[in-house]
């Protein structure tokens, strides 16, 4: 799948992604009201990824609807949401919810304002308090995206498995992080701090996912700097049933998804497997 | 790595009223005309295309009109002043064909000129569409005269050279002329004028276009443009007219910051 925040905000970006061998698309996320994000510089690269603060910017539900018309459905969509509490999530997903196959909450981006994204995410009720409420309000299915700026990552997901989540999503971005230019020493980020992705925070993720596979009964969504059909297999090993992959398009554009479909077909006729469902969760056998 | 690199200014070029062209020392190695650098002032940072790029000095230059709150604050900045530059980033012009029509709008003839040295350098023959509102916003028209162009200047209020639009001396030039080439860069309206005669006259082209833009490394997505998603910042901004005819949003709509999308 194409992970949320990368591309994703216009329906041909995410046609694009669909027609490139991702098997599902992510919309970036979006809120009630159109929202400009933060100024730039939003995004820097780090060793072994990326750290951004975009800022949610997201040009508000109703004109997100007119986006989601024109998806082409030659893939499912996916549409990632925003808001700071139960009813405003609810809303926005009563409002989306004939124009897509499923839903994934967005409480985890470390970079947001007004109590949005991992204010919520880091918070056990409030995380139960709004799954359970959009669960009520749509008949689609609902992923939730955690974030692993918690000291507990299975009290969050139980939270959120127990709400009625049907999957979850690990991980958001890491941190936030920093750079600093040292030349005139000014933070490179306008919001000074910013989300990490990319290669880099793959082992987190990873760990993430093995921590969470033994806790719920749900299907886990793995993302976190995957470049290659290997990568893929360590999430599925640690107990993903799929995989979503963002920051690696800036290294290798959208060839990504179809490269990493021929690898991991290969790896699976070498050793015999005859589906992905029976590599997940080999790891903790 | 994508990271701004800061350089001092070590020239300031003052091309008209409005428009300056800042140079820096700058290892010169695979960039092309139509690139484009994100900039950053240590406030904001925005995308600027290269206006020179001199492989031998090892210097490039970008040229800024001051039209808002960023642009002003770089006006005023003097030579040894810092600013810090990524890139380069897009895809350039593809320097072919034997007798190319080169059309630049207003600041739209920062790509432009850099194309035409560079073109005329490697034995192309370059005529230069000039156009500006008036005489003292044509822009380098010393340095065209000096590659070896061909300048066809024209102005909306008739003070210098044709009287009119530049898709009008454009369209003259296509009627008289045998050219095997397009280039432009401008007001988009412009463009798309120019879009429909080039397909009258059956002659491959290239335009440059621009979005509004954030990471300018291809993720964020916000310079998509419809139907076919492509980013600007990563295969444009530069298009060729075959893709130009895809882009169903050219000379129609853009998206700001937000996504929201506004007339042309």
């Amino acid at each position: 799948m194409l992970a949320a925040g990368i591309l994703g905000s216009t329906a041909s970006s995410l046609n694009w992604a669909g027609k490139s061998g991702a098997g599902a698309v992510v919309t970036k996320s979006f809120g009630l009201n159109p929202n400009k994000g933060y100024a730039n510089p939003t995004t820097v690269e780090v060793t072994g990824g990326v750290i951004n603060a975009i800022g949610l910017s997201n040009p508000g539900v109703e004109n997100f609807k007119s986006e989601l018309e024109k998806l082409n459905k030659s893939v499912p969509a996916v549409a990632s949401l925003y808001g700071a509490n139960p009813e405003e999530f609810s809303e926005i997903a009563t409002r989306v919810e004939d124009l897509v196959d499923a839903l994934e909450l967005n409480i985890s981006c470390p970079h947001a304002m007004g109590g949005c994204g991992s204010a919520i995410g880091q918070d056990p009720e409030l995380t139960r308090e709004i799954v359970k409420s959009v669960k009520k309000s749509v008949d689609i299915p609902v992923f939730v995206k955690l974030t692993p700026n918690v000291t507990d990552i299975i009290g969050i997901a139980r939270s959120a498995a127990d709400a009625g989540a049907d999957a979850l999503t690990m991980i958001n971005s890491l941190g936030p992080g920093m750079r600093i230019d040292i030349e005139t020493g000014n933070p490179i980020l306008n919001n000074k701090f910013g989300g990490l992705s990319g290669p880099a925070v793959k082992p987190i993720a990873i760990r993430c996912i093995f921590e969470v596979y033994d806790s719920v009964d749900i299907p886990l969504i793995g993302v976190g700097g995957i470049r290659n059909y290997e990568d893929v297999i360590e999430f599925l090993y640690a107990g993903a049933s799929c995989i979503q992959i963002g920051t690696s398009i800036m290294y290798d554009g959208m060839g990504i998804f179809g490269k990493i479909v021929t690898g991991l077909e290969r790896f699976m006729d070498d050793k015999g497997y005859d589906s992905v469902s029976e590599m997940v969760g080999i790891a903790h056998k | 790595m994508q990271v701004p690199k800061v350089v001092e200014i070590k020239r300031i070029e003052e091309e008209s009223p409005t428009v300056k062209t800042f140079i820096f020392d700058w290892k010169v190695d695979s960039e092309k005309p139509g690139q484009f650098m994100m900039v950053w002032n240590f406030k904001d940072e925005k995308p600027m295309s290269l206006s020179l790029i001199d492989k031998l000095k090892n210097e490039i230059g970008i040229s800024i009109r001051n039209v808002g709150v960023f642009t002003e604050k770089i006006h005023k900045l003097q030579i040894g002043d810092k600013l810090g530059l990524r890139g380069p980033y897009g895809k350039g012009f593809d320097i072919s064909g034997k007798k190319v029509l080169a059309v630049g709008g207003g600041i739209g003839m920062a790509p432009i000129i850099a194309y035409s040295e560079e073109a005329s350098k490697m034995g192309v023959d370059v005529h230069i569409v000039s156009a500006a509102n008036t005489m003292d916003e044509l822009l380098f028209s010393d340095r065209i005269k000096r590659s070896g162009a061909k300048l066809l200047t024209c102005t909306d209020d008739g003070t210098h050279g044709f009287c009119g639009y530049g898709t009008d001396l454009a369209e003259k030039a296509l009627s008289e002329e045998d050219y095997d080439m397009v280039v432009s860069c401008g007001p988009e309206i412009m463009m798309k004028k120019l879009f429909t005669m080039v397909e009258k006259y059956k002659i491959s082209s290239q335009f440059s276009l621009e979005r509004y833009m954030k990471c300018g490394m291809g993720l964020c997505g916000q310079c998509c443009v419809d139907d076919e998603g492509w980013r600007v910042c990563v295969e444009g901004p530069v298009f060729w007219q075959d893709e130009i005819r895809m882009i169903t949003e050219f000379g129609r709509y853009k998206r700001d910051s937000s996504g929201q999308k506004h007339r042309i």
